[in-house]
């Protein structure tokens, strides 16, 4: 017995210290093109397909997957194919964090397209450092964060309202009520918006916040019939801004002198509150599918045409497919023994890519795209009405309402 | 006074609404002692069947009541007929057995119709808005709390009027001594859970024009029937009645003078201090024992 266990022993340590050394690995002559083997790159794809945010995360999957398909029916990138490697973690953040871990590590992917929760953000924010990989982030986000693994593609508080809230002001009045959902997002949105609202000598006279996923808004509704403010500012999430706006109508609430002003409403959620509750409320973002260029005519033909007549294309599911494009040129620029998270991220600080809401840029400090911010009135048919749109690109600030605190390209600096 | 009339008449409607859905519930659960985790399932599947009929056949929401309640009545028969009545002596197992049966329905819908939010239209003639006493109200809304009130009248008239319903009580009381009496109780509970279940499917298909339609809606109902069919005691139909509108009326006050979130959790503590001091809810049915 004795013996039995010291030969176990001994075994056990020189299996470990070959795995140790790298065998066979590091004897491999393709350890340098580890990242672009075999002519492929490995991209991952981590949307929900399951679970309560698959709803809006489906769609951001179909996108990835188009722009990943129109890449390589154009010849890859410099002729190596992109291979998808698609991942469904259920709305759930852990699960996020172990599908990461599993295709950032097993399959290796030089960089991962995911997220629209900032839960599941932050859960898989950890394995993207620890591993200096590339995690690609296309949702508007409530900002105040610095990561130089991640590329941000999502408006940040700044980009969506500082023409917005002004506007509204100047519009609608003073008299402003703020409801959201109980998280970090709309808290940050809120904070935002009531430094701005100061600056404009604005009144915030409400400022409530409901369970996520809540839909019973007669409460609410009564307290704005008592309030009677001039603009209802919305950041409630996912089925809330459904149920709120659905009961906002049913009670004969009037948007034309109490509109709802979000940065959440898109087309997917009209297209479940049906016209007649969405009509006359106002989103700002930096695309709407109504956009009128040829890049979003040919995107929305290509997402219809592939993925339904029905369907629609909103400001995330463009974010994710502009990303994927932006992958692209910066991994053209690269020789493939290059190819690797690391000089992904160096080579796409800067890049520009015409994307269906615009030219679009991304800043080399921070890592966040510089967008075109758009004001859409909702119409009866269901789709927006721009009635504003930003002159230029706007810069991307993540840490504006903290004035003494500033992204830069070496990290947060305190100022 | 148009603001008390106002919290009245919303606290009136969010008790309606938790009544329809644990009127279902209190049936099942009160006559046959099956706890059935899939209830908000059900409530879900009478939502999708409200969009189906609404978008392949364009029937109207009210139109389409019957229907639903026909469809979601023949479901529970098959899920009672082929599941349950093999367990009604093991609780345990009808707990794990009605939460996979929730399970498989919250995946198959999504796999058929997609895991979008879904748009059911709100009936034209429904849409506008009515004053009482200066306070306005959703016509819709009303029509909610009168259909409930008469659903809930419906299932009184039944249970304590109907020689069906007096073989329901016989069952309650005591299953062998009744059938010994020739009362078939295998086709009273289908019956009844059929019933429960139509009753469910019905409140999925009112509640979705106020609301939206997704695979997961029926999560938060379960937990929010079963807390008004414990409060209001078990196999006490008044006692629903009587603790949903308590737990309507309560949230919407708690909710008008501060927010929904402090609202629920005040809510939820009263209920447990309640239970704790009264476990067997509000209303019980004496019984001798």
């Amino acid at each position: 017995m004795k013996r039995n266990r010291r030969q176990f022993l001994q075994g056990g340590a020189a299996l470990g210290a070959f795995a140790v050394a790298g065998f066979p690995h590091i004897w491999s002559k393709n350890a340098d093109l580890a990242w672009a083997a075999n002519g492929e790159i490995k991209v991952g794809v981590l949307f929900s397909l399951t679970g309560t945010t698959a709803i809006i995360e489906e769609s951001l999957n179909k996108a990835a997957i188009m722009a990943i398909d129109e890449i390589n029916a154009a010849g890859g990138i410099n002729g190596r194919k992109l291979v998808a490697v698609i991942e469904d973690p259920a709305s759930d953040p852990a699960t996020f964090a172990e599908k990461a871990r599993k295709l950032v590590l097993s399959d290796k992917c030089v960089s991962v397209f995911g997220s629209f929760t900032s839960a599941s953000r932050k859960a898989v924010l950890p394995v993207f450092e620890k591993q200096k990989s590339l995690y690609w982030y296309p949702t508007l986000y409530e900002g105040r964060e610095c990561s130089k693994n991640v590329i941000y593609g999502g408006a940040v508080p700044n980009q969506q309202q500082d023409d917005f809230i002004p506007w509204l002001v100047n519009k609608f009045g003073k008299r402003w009520y703020l409801i959201g959902s109980n998280y970090i997002y709309p808290k940050e949105e809120n904070n935002y918006c009531k430094k701005l609202l100061k600056t404009l000598g604005a009144e915030v006279v409400a400022e409530e916040y409901v369970p996520l996923g809540h839909s019973e808004f007669s409460s609410v509704i009564n307290k704005l019939k008592a309030e009677k403010p001039n603009v209802i500012f919305s950041t409630v999430v996912g089925d809330s801004v459904v149920a709120l706006h659905r009961q906002y109508h049913a009670a004969g609430l009037d948007p034309a002198n109490m509109p709802m002003a979000s940065l959440t409403t898109s087309e997917n959620e009209v297209a479940a509150m049906g016209g007649a509750a969405a009509a006359g409320h106002f989103t700002s973002a930096p695309y709407f599918m109504v956009w009128d260029s040829p890049e979003n005519q040919k995107f929305v033909e290509a997402y219809k045409s592939r993925w339904g007549g029905d369907k629609v294309t909103q400001f995330v599911s463009e974010a994710t497919y502009f990303q994927v494009h932006l992958f692209k040129q910066a991994v053209a620029k690269l020789a493939a023994s290059d190819i690797s998270p690391e000089s992904i991220r160096e080579a796409v600080k800067g890049e520009q890519y015409k994307a269906p809401q615009g030219l679009v840029k991304v800043e080399p400090e921070n890592l966040h795209c510089w967008l075109r911010p758009k004001i859409g009135q909702c119409q009866p048919d269901g789709q927006f009405k721009i009635l504003k749109q930003s002159a230029d690109w706007l810069e991307p600030d993540p840490y504006k309402a903290y004035p003494n605190q500033k992204c830069t390209a070496s990290g947060l600096k305190t100022i | 006074m148009d603001l008390i009339v106002s919290q009245i008449l919303t606290g009136l409607s969010i008790a309606s609404i938790l009544m329809l859905i644990a009127l279902g519930l209190a049936i099942i659960y009160g006559v046959t002692g099956v706890i059935n985790l899939a209830h908000g399932e059900v409530v879900m599947l009478g939502a999708y069947c409200a969009w189906v009929l609404q978008t392949q056949f364009g029937l109207s929401l009210l139109v389409s009541l019957v229907p639903i309640f026909a469809l979601l009545f023949v479901f529970g028969w098959i899920i009672e007929a082929v599941i349950i009545r093999h367990l009604y002596d093991r609780p345990l197992d009808t707990i794990l057995a009605t939460w996979g049966i929730g399970v498989m329905a919250q995946q198959a819908v999504r796999l058929l119709a997609g895991g979008e939010l879904r748009y059911v239209e709100m009936p034209p003639s429904l849409s506008s808005s009515i004053t009482i006493f200066g306070a306005t109200e959703s016509s819709y809304r009303l029509f909610v709390l009168v259909v409930a009130v008469g659903l809930f009248a419906l299932t009184w008239y039944i249970y304590r009027k109907t020689s069906f319903g007096l073989k329901l009580r016989a069952i309650t009381q005591n299953r062998s001594v009744a059938s010994s009496f020739g009362v078939n109780s295998a086709r009273i509970y289908r019956q009844t859970f059929a019933f429960g279940a139509g009753v469910a499917g019905l409140a999925g298909a009112l509640v979705s024009p106020l609301k939206s339609v997704s695979p997961e809606m029926g999560t938060s109902y379960v937990v929010d029937a079963f807390m008004v069919v414990v409060l209001g005691g078990v196999q006490s139909l008044f006692g629903t009645m009587a603790s949903s509108a308590i737990l309507g009326e309560l949230s919407g006050l708690l909710a008008f003078f501060s927010n929904d979130t402090i609202a629920k959790a005040l809510v939820l503590l009263l209920i447990v201090v309640l239970i704790r001091f009264r476990p067997q809810g509000l209303f019980v049915t004496r019984v001798r024992s």
